[in-house]
């Protein structure tokens, strides 16, 4: 197995993991808490946006994340596949 | 049909189904006794994750506590299903990749050390066996208010209902059962909740009728709530109370504990592959969010009812749900002015009427007067939601004494089949102590239930995120880790709420986080003292090296 394409898909999924988590905190620990009370004061219809992100937008913020992360994932695990035989391919054909 | 008789129905008919599902899925080899074979397939594995996950406190408790708070109580919300993100992105994959069977297991492995498993194993029997007292206790409390019977034979009919699942199933048997559980829990849910959507604001879907206007005219339904409890003397619904930095720390302490809670975690260990794992977290994720959304709904429709049905109205006209609930003491009238009328107030001195949290969820589909049928399915679904949590947990106890302690340390010599029948005679011995403490449950018990997600938050959540992310994390600073956030977690939880609650307030509190919430610090603890210690001690051997190196890559365990 590669190391070269073994590094860069943990890099990416790193990555990937960390924008996600970015946006975990900053609906429900920001929005949801900190901001909670100056984001109350912007309505919509029956509900104050402090009021509903905490109660229920966060909740399918959090159903998304994990949608994004699923097809992500998919897509970094047949890249990685895709360069490690690429590798495996080079070398033997250096060996030679 | 009486609500009675259509109880008994749905009872029988829903525990039929169990007993069927388990004679059905009777586990032959340890794997499928500990992990179902490893061939569940995702969307089931998002069920059994979901009903694994619901327990009675979601179903019964949540929603009446969040009538109570408002917007305080939007912890548990948040806190309930954000752990999921973190479950699906940080552990899951990884986990299921390393493909062993247990918590303890990659504990164990992971930090190449016995002592390690062993302070796993501890863990994860002291977090489970708090968790599932609270079950037994739940599913004895429903059969004996619904079903007419003493709490004693309540709580051994539930008892004998997992007993004979999970003994012949196993894991196997147990995730078929939560796959029918989760069925029955969310249709008990989803009924009544649309039902009181459609009676109250005319929106089918109760997440719309949340913030539609009231079917009477008198506006927006939170609007409404709002000024009942203005007028009333109650905290306003859509504030908050409690100071931020506290919601802040319990929130963030649910989500830790529910991503490093064993018998969650455990059902990732149930599919085919890493792809099917990533999946299943996100099936799980919409199945939880079902309930979750719907929760804060009822949690507002139910508290404007009840304030309509009982506020200024007069004693001895009230429905029949008020004397049946007086009954049971959820409810109770105290007529302090004797004018004969219920003033249901937030001025304690004037306050005529104690509600009980847990009478939200049981009692509101009669307040609204909603048909018997549907009355009575709130409890096949409380019965489900205690069930398959209970069964979760009592495998979580069982594996960690066959497995990580029998066979992975003591008697590594034994043999399968003796394998097997020592997780069945665990189990069989964690029922009958879990049912012999729910029968007499210790006046804390309840109480410390929520504080098992502050343990897991401070033992395993960091030790299994380090292990897998920081490649050079070693044994001694997870083992420190782990001991110091337990031992700092339950310190300061048993001396608020066992040895002086009295102290228990927000002045005596470390930086005013209530013992709720303290399972963040434990957390920022264990992680302090992992790195500390790690850093002028040796790096992991090689071979754990490639271990981790290896769980991080996608393919085949």
């Amino acid at each position: 197995m590669s190391t070269t394409s073994a590094n860069s898909y943990w890099k990416a999924n790193i990555k990937l993991v960390l924008s996600l988590l970015c946006v975990w905190f900053l609906i429900s620990f920001v929005c949801g808490i900190l901001l909670v009370d100056v984001l109350d004061n912007i309505r919509i219809k029956g509900f104050k946006l402090g009021f509903w992100i905490a109660q229920q937008g966060s909740i399918l913020t959090f159903i998304a994340l994990i949608l994004i992360y699923i097809r992500a994932m998919d897509k970094l695990d047949s890249q990685y596949k895709q360069a490690a035989s690429n590798d495996v391919q080079n070398t033997e054909g250096e060996a030679k | 049909m009486s609500v009675q008789m259509w109880t008994y129905l749905f009872v029988f008919l829903s525990f039929g189904l169990y007993i069927g599902i388990a004679i059905w899925s009777r586990a032959g080899s340890t794997k499928e006794f500990y992990v179902a074979g490893g061939g569940v397939h995702p969307v089931a594995n998002g069920m059994a994750t979901a009903a694994d996950w619901m327990s009675a406190a979601s179903f019964i408790s949540m929603t009446g506590l969040i009538s109570f708070l408002g917007r305080d109580g939007t912890f548990y919300l948040m806190g309930w299903t954000g752990g999921y993100v973190l479950l699906a992105l940080l552990l899951a994959p990884y986990l299921r990749k390393f493909g062993k069977f247990t918590v303890p297991d990659f504990i164990g492995d992971r930090y190449y050390s016995q002592t390690a498993r062993l302070v796993a194993v501890f863990c994860a029997i002291v977090i489970s066996f708090i968790y599932v007292c609270g079950q037994m206790q739940g599913a004895g409390i429903v059969f004996s208010r619904f079903l007419e019977v003493d709490v004693t034979t309540g709580v051994i009919i539930g008892m004998a209902i997992v007993f004979f699942y999970a003994v012949l199933g196993g894991m196997k048997g147990i995730t078929y059962t939560q796959v029918a559980q989760y069925c029955v829990l969310i249709f008990a849910f989803m009924v009544p909740a649309i039902f009181i959507s459609i009676m109250m604001t005319g929106q089918v879907i109760p997440q719309i009728g949340f913030g539609s206007e009231l079917v009477d005219g008198s506006g927006y339904l939170l609007d409404r709530l709002d000024g009942l409890s203005q007028e009333l003397g109650f905290a306003t619904y859509t504030e908050g109370q409690r100071s931020t930095q506290d919601v802040f720390f319990i929130t963030a302490a649910l989500m830790f504990g529910t991503a490093g809670l064993p018998h969650v975690i455990i059902r990732f260990f149930t599919v085919p592959n890493v792809r099917d794992a990533r999946r299943s977290a996100g099936y799980a994720m919409i199945f939880i969010a079902i309930l979750y959304t719907t929760a804060p709904t009822v949690a507002a429709f139910a508290r404007t009812n009840l304030i309509n049905s009982v506020s200024n109205a007069e004693y001895s006209a009230m429905p029949d749900w008020f004397g049946k609930w007086e009954t049971t003491n959820l409810i109770s009238f105290d007529d302090k002015n004797n004018d004969g009328k219920i003033q249901y107030v937030g001025d304690a001195e004037r306050n005529e009427l104690t509600v009980s949290a847990d009478i939200m969820v049981m009692a509101n589909p009669e307040i609204a007067g909603l048909p018997n049928w549907v009355i009575a399915l709130v409890t096949a679904g409380a019965l489900a939601a205690a069930l398959s949590t209970a069964a979760g947990l009592l495998l979580v106890i069982s594996t960690s004494v066959a497995h990580d302690m029998l066979k992975r340390t003591f008697m590594p010599s034994i043999t399968e089949k003796q394998e097997l029948l020592s997780a069945r005679i665990s189990i069989f011995v964690a029922v009958l102590i879990a049912g012999y403490v729910g029968m007499n449950p210790p006046a804390y018990v309840a109480q410390v239930v929520a504080f098992a997600f502050g343990l897991a938050a401070a033992s395993f959540f960091p030790a299994i995120v380090l292990g897998i992310f920081q490649k050079k994390m070693n044994k001694q600073g997870a083992i420190s880790g782990m001991a110091a956030g337990f031992i700092f977690t339950a310190s300061y939880i048993i001396y608020f709420k066992l040895i002086n609650p009295a102290a228990s307030t927000a002045d005596n509190w470390l930086f005013g986080i209530s013992p709720e919430g303290i399972g963040t610090l434990g957390t920022i603890i264990n992680v302090a003292f992992a790195y500390t210690i790690a850093s002028f001690t040796p790096d992991p051997p090689d071979d754990v090296q490639e271990l981790v190196e290896n769980i991080r890559l996608p393919g085949e365990a």
